[in-house]
């Protein structure tokens, strides 16, 4: 019986870990969002962010050191998209559309030779307590200090919206930017600073998964999961803890599907690869049904273009 | 100092010459890259951009990767034009590529007249289908269409990838990932002997006419201008927002269903698990860069295609990863719609006025 508990608590575990780089991404998303910023380049930002910190690492002998570069190069992707959306006036759909097709292609250019390079052990914190406690033991305990740092993130960002003055700032700036203009605020600083920390969590969340979840780089390895991350803030009517909830289901269907072709379950593969993208549209489509909570809480001016008449 | 101005009207001159500069500014950038990655510019440009298109052979393949481009590209300007984000044409390319290719698999030791007709009617609507579910979803439950017909592009590329690994795997195929030959009969004919252009070319041609018809000529093309510009005055105007949103999917979806038969029966010849090379997702650089325009996409496919060919020969010459291609393609975009800013602004360099004492 013993055995079972700490099989669950593995099994919780490894959900929580595979819903790390979800949380990440969708909750960085969510501040740029919530300043009225919709950049659909998470999936470009990420893969770029897993690729640098991977080579940083492989380069510099130094996780610390990839963990930082990573953020740096989700960030310095972004703020292409913050110059050409902010600055320049394009459109966001499209340009966050060019940021990931740019940024697949780019990460895979840089990535051409580091693949096939092992990747190096990410230091575990409480390993020890992880075997002395049955079932929370290995749910909460030995992991990375990212994981840790993923699972605090939307209580920060939930704090940081709701109570902080420069949280209701930025909502005031993607409520109605010409009000908060208005008010003396400088919407494009603030959204420059939104969009920048977005791309920031999105590279963290990338390189998440080349340097800790699966330690290596493969091509295209991000495989939708920023897309995933987009439509997590959807799911999550821009609310941070449900950010959280949301990654959570996502993780376990993930892990499940493995479980289920382990054990030897007569469904295709395939069809259960396809479940999580499939719960997504079920998601979405429950979650829109209702267009008026969906209204109280998305960004008025989400997407929109802001130009102030000098 | 330097003062931005918006300007009152567009000249045309500017919206079909912005996209040239986009492109010149994609090179120069590009070149800029390819020096950073220690490759000499000018050498590594050229085996991008000339020699892909210096021999017949490279000709032909230009229009062969052109022409399932200019034809979801086609179908996703209705879509761009009426602001609906339509994403998913990868997803339409290959849905359409499973149903034509099953009828195709049903006729595989048929001969007829036909049978090539068939497929393609059922690549068009197996396209029309899937890009129908986001539609549908976004008019009954508001639900955001960007990410349905993305999500579905991954649902539909594991469908393929099922069929072809299980039920529809060539029996005599010692367990590769493929199904079998089609017969001739189902194949699109080549247009030049040795040569890999085939007549998806003429699908992609009529599409782009019937296109400039709809959009130029008919009122629904002008409803669907008007949605695209404000769709408060589309609802003034009474135009019904909801059909239209169906309809503009319909079209989109089946243009790229079509470009997923014609792949399937003019180069490939059978289904098996990389039937596109993300010819959707590029497509809508080569929509933008086209200006929504059918006459534009038609270069616009041209010279997006020519990225893909660069990327072939660079990856032999130049040890460059295929991906290379997407790098172009991005930076297009990104300069096209950077240069947007000069049709809508204007900068103005102001002198400091001289005080005369």
């Amino acid at each position: 019986m013993n055995i079972d508990i700490n099989f669950l608590g593995i099994l919780i575990g490894a959900i929580m870990a595979s819903s790390v780089p979800l949380i990440l991404a969708a909750s960085g998303e969510l501040i740029t969002e919530r300043s009225g910023v919709l950049n659909l380049g998470v999936e470009g930002m990420m893969i770029i962010g897993a690729i640098s910190g991977f080579a940083i690492m492989v380069i510099t002998d130094n996780l610390f050191l990839a963990i930082i570069g990573s953020m740096l190069s989700g960030l310095l992707l972004s703020f292409i998209f913050g110059f050409l959306t902010q600055s320049l006036l394009t459109n966001h759909v499209a340009t966050g559309l060019a940021l990931t097709i740019f940024g697949i292609g780019l990460s895979a250019m840089i990535g051409k030779d580091f693949v096939g390079i092992p990747g190096k052990e990410f230091p575990l914190l409480f390993v020890n307590l992880k075997e002395v406690i049955p079932l929370f033991g290995p749910i909460f305990f030995g992991h990375s200090i990212v994981f840790y740092f993923a699972f605090l993130l939307p209580f920060g960002t939930n704090y940081f919206l709701k109570k902080t003055k420069i949280g209701l700032i930025v909502r005031a700036v993607g409520d109605s930017p010409v009000s908060a203009a208005n008010q003396g605020i400088n919407v494009l600083l603030v959204r420059y600073c939104c969009i920048l920390y977005g791309g920031a969590m999105c590279g963290l969340g990338g390189a998440y998964l080349s340097l800790i979840y699966t330690p290596q780089w493969i091509e295209n390895m991000t495989a939708g999961r920023g897309w995933i991350a987009l439509a997590l803030v959807v799911f999550a009517t821009w609310s941070p803890l449900k950010v959280l909830v949301g990654a959570i289901i996502f993780g376990g269907i993930t892990i499940l599907q493995l479980h289920m072709q382990a054990i030897g379950i007569r469904i295709p593969v395939q069809f259960l690869s396809a479940l999580p993208y499939i719960m997504t549209i079920v998601v979405l489509v429950i979650i829109s049904r209702d267009s008026r909570k969906i209204k109280l809480n998305t960004p008025t001016s989400l997407g929109q273009i802001f130009y102030k008449e000098k | 100092m330097i003062k931005i101005e918006r300007r009152d009207e567009t000249s045309n001159l500017i919206y079909f010459l912005t996209p040239v500069l986009a492109i010149f500014l994609t090179l120069v950038a590009g070149a800029i890259i390819f020096y950073l990655l220690g490759f000499k510019p000018s050498e590594a440009l050229k085996f991008f951009f000339i020699t892909p298109i210096s021999d017949l052979y490279g000709l032909s393949e230009l229009l062969v990767k052109a022409t399932p481009l200019c034809l979801i590209a086609i179908g996703l300007s209705f879509c761009f034009k009426s602001n609906n984000w339509n994403i998913g044409a990868e997803g339409q390319l290959t849905f359409g590529g499973i149903v034509g290719g099953g009828v195709a698999l049903l006729f595989y030791n048929h001969e007829g007249f036909y049978v090539l007709p068939l497929i393609i009617l059922a690549g068009a609507i197996g396209g029309m289908i899937f890009a129908m579910i986001p539609a549908i979803l976004k008019i009954y439950f508001n639900t955001n269409e960007i990410l349905v017909s993305l999500m579905l592009v991954y649902v539909s590329k594991l469908l393929l990838d099922y069929l072809v690994v299980g039920p529809w795997s060539n029996p005599e195929g010692f367990n590769f990932p493929e199904t079998r030959q089609f017969s001739d009969s189902a194949r699109l004919p080549i247009l030049f002997d040795g040569l890999r252009i085939h007549a998806g070319i003429f699908i992609a041609l009529v599409s782009v006419f019937l296109a400039w018809v709809v959009l130029f000529k008919t009122y629904l093309g002008f409803q669907i201008k008007v949605s695209g510009l404000s769709l408060k005055t589309a609802k003034y105007a009474g135009f019904k927002g909801k059909t239209m949103i169906l309809l503009v999917f319909m079209v989109s979806g089946a243009c790229a269903g079509l470009a997923g038969v014609g792949e399937i029966t003019g180069p490939i010849g059978q289904l098996h698990r990389m039937i596109s090379p993300e010819y959707g997702f590029t497509a809508i650089i080569v929509a933008f860069l086209g200006r929504l325009n059918p006459i534009g996409i038609v270069f616009a496919s041209l010279i997006v295609a020519l990225t893909y060919l660069g990327a072939e020969t660079a990856q032999i010459f130049l040890q460059v990863p295929k991906y290379t291609g997407q790098v172009f393609q991005g930076m297009i975009l990104f300069f096209l719609l950077a240069s947007d800013f000069l049709l809508f602004f204007r900068i103005k360099f102001l002198r400091f006025k001289k005080y005369e004492y």
